[in-house]
């Protein structure tokens, strides 16, 4: 491999990331108790500088770097900017939450900018071994997180079974890599698309490998029935982590699906078109109807999750670059939606309580009549009403299989989506028809305001203006 | 000019939103200034793009603004297009608007005696009164500026939703609420046939946006669709019946017209501003703007001509019946309707908006004038209770003395040369109905000159109010009332001298109005000069109908009063009088077939299919079963680590014997 210095740019907001979470993880060692804030002043700048970084160094057209491991396109781009600006959401949300619980520790954001530099390095893989690197990376950050409170019995059991269950995923998955590797002789996305060109080529064992990867990847998605972690881990896991899990990481899905399956295996698309269908089927009605028997906000929303997940699988199974826009769209989307979502469920809680119920939510229009008006937002745009983005969100989802000729398909969604609106006008209902058991009104930071107020009516305005996105996305992909 | 254009939509905009969300805020002085600024600035910018375009240093502006979304190659998009057409349309919303603002600072003063004490309805009920009225110029103004139809319908909406919320203002009158869900109704099957009218304008072209659509219209002139039954249909005909249909909603024709008399439950500024000079003449101003489709549909222009000329006459008709002094003129604005659609059905499309235009100042005057007359009356709208009022209020009573003469056709005033225009492009229309039609706005001359001067004896003249209480406290209006009469009344009078010549017959419509050679009846006419145009009209038949039922009232509602009970006696006694009386049973037949009707059905099936299928079977049956399904399926998730794990490993195995093995 030749090297030389040029090479470097392309991977610099990586460089980047990784050199702020060392220099905080340093930082953070002598600072007082009472100084912690300069750890996540650190971070958030961090944060704000990766997107400074990434637009600097945007390359005018593709570059593939590192012997073919690391690629630097549109895609990459815009999915990191995403990734950046949500996780400092989810971190601004969560400085109160902590600090209330006194969890408001330096490894709490070197774990994160570790999560985040483990997606950027998904996002921007271009062989099986560096979407593996992104993915462990992501992962054990993430299992460090879930346990984070380790006095909570409940989090560290949400943390095991995340940790046993991912290390099984992981090992599918490896399987499934060396199964084509075997089969086409490489790692490399590129070579394995010629590879699978060749006639000669043992389908058998590309089908048998194909089946592994896609069960790795629908694990990290939390697609039905690899999503049995999705709801324990949402239960257990402290609410400002989750809210940091539950975002950004199905942004990093989409790509690893992206990077995976299209740019690797795009020749296979006849056979993982199918089982991405049965997943996405089993997500959506599972998940929607799971949500409505739960009475614990966070599990609720887990599944919830887990049927917006059957609706990404949707739009990538539909293979044309109409379906993949419109996956990435919805990921983004979902992303801030979720994020806006677990925002007010940690807004609700306080030192020494625990919002979870769905109960919690009664009369909220009474205690803070904006707040709720920003949830409804965000509810209405899970559930899908025009003229939220949610909206706009399914609705290219489902023209891109219609454009396909599978009509049937977008029929299921449309019907499970019907069945999901339950649950999200519940918490409709509960904030504004029903009287508060606690009339305590909320306290919260300006920031929090002023974040949630942008996240809330983020969802408006992206409904109303559904094309920048879109085709932020499209030319993203082009 | 396109910052110009922005802001001139934007300013009542604006104001709609400071007065309607900050309301309590800003209070009542504050609500109606920032209302009456933004719409005094559109007025004064819209007159200052007028006046461009007549000297000529401004031309067409027909571009997009904001590309709303593109889907199957259907650009939705909000966009402008302004031409002569519509510069004059922006310049008598904006005007009226803004004579109607400063009116109901004075008419609205005490509305606050209008509710309920302490009611929540009545709460800043005068901030959001000028929300509203600020809320539908700006939707107005969207309807005529737009360049789409999209656009157009979005403003179609929007000024009959506001028109909704202003006639059921006094949300506490059982009344009001009754006439606004009526005017709602009613438009919902104009806005039905509407939006099929778009909808296959969409479906054949491809396009919402105008120009487009029109570019293409000719090409599709001859095509055939056939419909229901397998029938054969021409293309045009049916795209150009559905969007009339829209406008006979909207613009009140019979058999549509039945909301508009209900809708002056609404206080007397809507009715003046929405109910006569700007809302109902969308229909107009629509068809006016499709002309270049118009054109081509011969059967469809005679729908429009027939309809216009029924609503025309017999509307007219059951204005000499009213008693009450809104309802006068709110039929004579059926009336008036009438005659502007019969214009556009012998395609004197000019003639028709240039009716609307000078309509639009003398029945804003007039309905204000009756709005100064109600304010003086202690709102007892009854004429037959009033009289001698000139005596006490004498800017009202020359003003409203104008408004009339003006709507009657006095040779000179607006409504001459407008009134004329139709009539004799009428007489030269070879077009299938236009005998009838001739008839019909002739006859109808006669009775507009009636009922009018009916209305105009028994309220300004003979002798004053019978009630002795109402007499004591009668005296003029206050000046923000007056001035808008004033202001109203001097283009009542001249502005159709100065116009007619350029607007009707000239090249002014050239650009935005599209009529085939063969239906230019207006050029048929043979236009000579304005003078000669009037003198012409001075010894023609309608001025001497006009006379005479000037002459007819006198002699009935001054000279003879028991003249008029024994010719109703007579018209009682075979049954003319209560024909008119019941308006034709339009109401009590759409109440018993169509509200009764549909209430019926709605009832058979709120019982078997709501309550028995929907709701037993497949709502709360499926809503139990899915119940039951989540609550044993939730047992799935039991906590175990190894079932988790085990049910990993059978999704693995079956996707694998799906995919490898099968």
């Amino acid at each position: 491999m030749q090297f030389d210095t040029s090479m470097l740019i392309p991977v610099l907001p990586e460089i980047f990331i990784l050199t702020a979470a060392c220099v905080i993880l340093v930082v953070d060692l002598f600072l007082k108790e009472e100084q912690r804030v300069i750890s996540y002043g650190m971070t958030q700048i961090s944060l704000l500088l990766a997107i400074v970084v990434t637009l600097m160094t945007a390359p005018a057209e593709t570059r593939i770097v590192f012997d073919g491991s690391v690629i630097r396109d549109g895609m990459s781009d815009l999915l990191k900017i995403a990734i950046y600006i949500i996780s400092a959401g989810a971190f601004l949300y969560s400085k109160d939450y902590l600090k209330d619980r006194d969890l408001f520790k330096g490894e709490y954001y070197v774990l994160g900018l570790f999560a985040v530099l483990g997606m950027m390095v998904m996002v921007s893989a271009n062989t099986f071994l560096t979407v593996y690197l992104g993915l462990e990376l992501l992962a054990l950050s993430l299992y460090a997180l879930v346990a984070f409170d380790r006095d909570s019995a409940n989090s560290s059991e949400a943390a095991m079974k995340y940790f046993v269950l991912g290390a099984l995923a992981s090992g599918m998955l490896l399987y499934g890599i060396s199964m084509i590797y075997g089969a086409t002789g490489s790692i490399g996305f590129q070579a394995i698309g010629e590879g699978l060109a060749n006639p000669d080529v043992n389908k058998m064992v590309l089908v048998f490998g194909l089946v592994f990867v896609v069960i790795g990847l629908a694990f990290k998605f939390g697609a039905v029935p690899f999503h049995m972690w999705v709801p324990d881990v949402y239960q257990g896991a402290p609410t400002a982590v989750v809210t940091f899990l539950g975002s950004t990481p199905k942004i990093a899905a989409f790509a690893l699906a992206m990077r995976m399956l299209v740019d690797g295996l795009g020749g296979l698309h006849a056979d993982w078109q199918y089982m991405l269908v049965i997943l996405a089927i089993l997500s959506m009605g599972l998940g929607n109807v799971f949500a409505i028997a739960q009475g614990n906000i966070k599990r609720m929303l887990a599944y919830s999750t887990i049927s917006h997940v059957g609706f990404i699988l949707v739009g990538i199974l539909a293979g044309t670059t109409k379906g993949y826009t419109a996956a990435m769209f919805y990921s983004i989307v979902y992303a801030v939606m979720a994020l806006g979502a677990f925002g007010i469920v940690i807004l609700l809680s306080r030192r020494g309580f625990e919002a979870e119920n769905l109960e919690d939510f009664k009369g909220l229009n009474e205690r803070s009549p904006w707040f709720a008006a920003m949830m409804l937002l965000v509810m209405f745009s899970m559930a899908g009403v025009p003229p939220t983005v949610g909206f706009f969100a399914k609705m290219f989802i489902l023209e891109s299989v219609v454009s396909i000729d599978m009509t049937w398909l977008a029929l299921v969604g449309v019907f499970f989506s019907i069945i999901g609106a339950f649950y999200y006008l519940r918490i409709v209902k509960l904030m504004y028809f029903d009287k508060p058991v606690d009339a305590s009104p909320l306290e919260a930071g300006i920031d929090t305001r002023i974040a949630l107020s942008v996240n809330g009516l983020s969802m408006l305005a992206l409904g109303m203006f559904p094309a920048g996105l879109l085709s932020l996305c499209s030319a993203a992909l082009s | 000019m396109e910052k110009i254009y922005l802001l001139i939509v934007l300013a009542p905009l604006i104001g709609a939103i400071i007065a309607g969300f900050l309301g309590s805020k800003i209070g009542r002085a504050g609500a109606h200034w920032v209302t009456s600024g933004g719409v005094g600035l559109s007025a004064l910018l819209s007159i200052y793009v007028l006046l461009q375009f007549i000297n000529g240093s401004t031309g067409i502006y027909n571009d997009s603004l904001y590309i709303w979304m593109v889907s199957d190659g259907i650009r939705m998009e909000v966009g402008f297009l302004v031409d002569q057409l519509t510069a004059m349309m922006m310049v008598v919303v904006t005007f009226v608007s803004f004579c109607v603002h400063i009116y109901t600072i004075g008419y609205m003063a005490h509305d606050e005696e209008n509710w309920p004490k302490g009611s929540l309805a009545g709460t800043n009920s005068y901030q959001r009164f000028f929300s509203y009225i600020s809320l539908f110029t700006f939707s107005m103004l969207m309807l005529v500026m737009s360049n789409n139809f999209l656009q157009l319908f979005f403003g179609w909406e929007a000024v009959g939703l506001v028109s909704y919320l202003l006639i059921g203002f006094w949300s506490v009158r059982e009344t009001a609420i009754f006439a606004n869900l009526k005017a709602f109704l009613v438009n919902r099957v104009g806005d039905f046939g509407f939006i099929l009218g778009i909808a296959a304008v969409a479906m054949y072209t491809n396009s919402l946006d105008y120009a487009e659509v029109f570019k293409l219209a000719p090409g599709l002139a001859d095509t055939q669709i056939s419909l229901i039954g397998g029938t054969e249909w021409s293309l045009m005909t049916v795209i150009c019946i559905c969007l009339f249909i829209g406008a006979m909603g909207k613009s009140a024709q019979v058999p549509l017209h039945v909301w508009l008399p209900d809708s002056m439950e609404g206080p007397t500024p809507i009715s003046a501003l929405i109910h006569a000079a700007t809302m109902v003449t969308a229909g107009i101003f629509m068809v006016a703007r499709m002309s270049p489709l118009y054109e081509l549909s011969e059967t469809a222009l005679t729908f429009v001509l027939v309809i216009g000329a029924t609503t025309a006459l017999f509307t007219g008709l059951i204005g000499v019946v009213q008693n009450d002094i809104k309802r006068v003129v709110a039929y004579s604005t059926l009336s008036q309707l009438g005659y502007m659609m019969v214009a556009l059905g012998v395609s004197a499309y000019a003639a028709g908006v240039f009716h609307l235009m000078t309509h639009a100042f003398f029945k804003a005057l007039l309905f204000l004038a009756a709005g100064s007359v109600i304010i003086g009356m202690h709102h007892d709208q009854d004429i037959r209770n009033m009289g001698g009022i000139r005596k006490y209020m004498r800017i009202t009573w020359i003003t409203s003395l104008v408004g009339s003469l003006a709507l009657i056709g006095l040779p000179g005033s607006s409504g001459f040369f407008s009134k004329d225009a139709i009539i004799e492009a009428v007489h030269h229309s070879s077009i299938a109905g236009s005998g009838y039609a001739y008839f019909a706005v002739v006859s109808g001359v006669f009775i507009t000159a009636l009922y009018s001067f009916r209305m105009y004896f028994l309220v300004f003249h003979g002798k004053g109010p019978r009630d002795e209480h109402a007499k004591a406290h009668l005296h003029e209006s206050p000046k923000v009332v007056t001035i808008p009469l004033i202001l109203l009344a001097i283009p009542s009078l001249f502005i159709g001298m100065f116009t007619v010549g350029d607007m009707v017959f000239g090249e002014w419509f050239k650009d935005a109005i599209f009529v085939l050679p063969e239906h230019d009846t207006l050029s048929a006419i043979g236009f000579h000069g304005t003078w000669a145009f009037f003198t012409h009209g001075i010894f023609g038949l309608p001025t001497l109908l006009a006379a005479s039922g000037v002459a007819v009232a006198f002699v009935f509602y001054i000279k003879k009063p028991e003249l008029a009970e024994s010719w109703k006696k007579r018209f009682e006694s075979v049954g003319i009088y209560q024909i008119l009386d019941k308006k034709y049973g339009f109401d009590e037949t759409y109440q018993a077939l169509f509200a009764g009707g549909s209430r019926g059905i709605g009832k058979l099936l709120w019982n078997v299919g709501d309550k028995g299928l929907i709701d037993g079977l497949i709502i709360n049956g499926s809503a139990r079963s899915v119940d039951r399904f989540a609550g044993w399926v939730r047992n799935i998730q039991t906590g175990y680590l190894f079932h988790y794990a085990i049910a990993m490993i059978l999704g693995l195995l079956v996707l694998l014997t799906w995919f490898v093995i099968a």
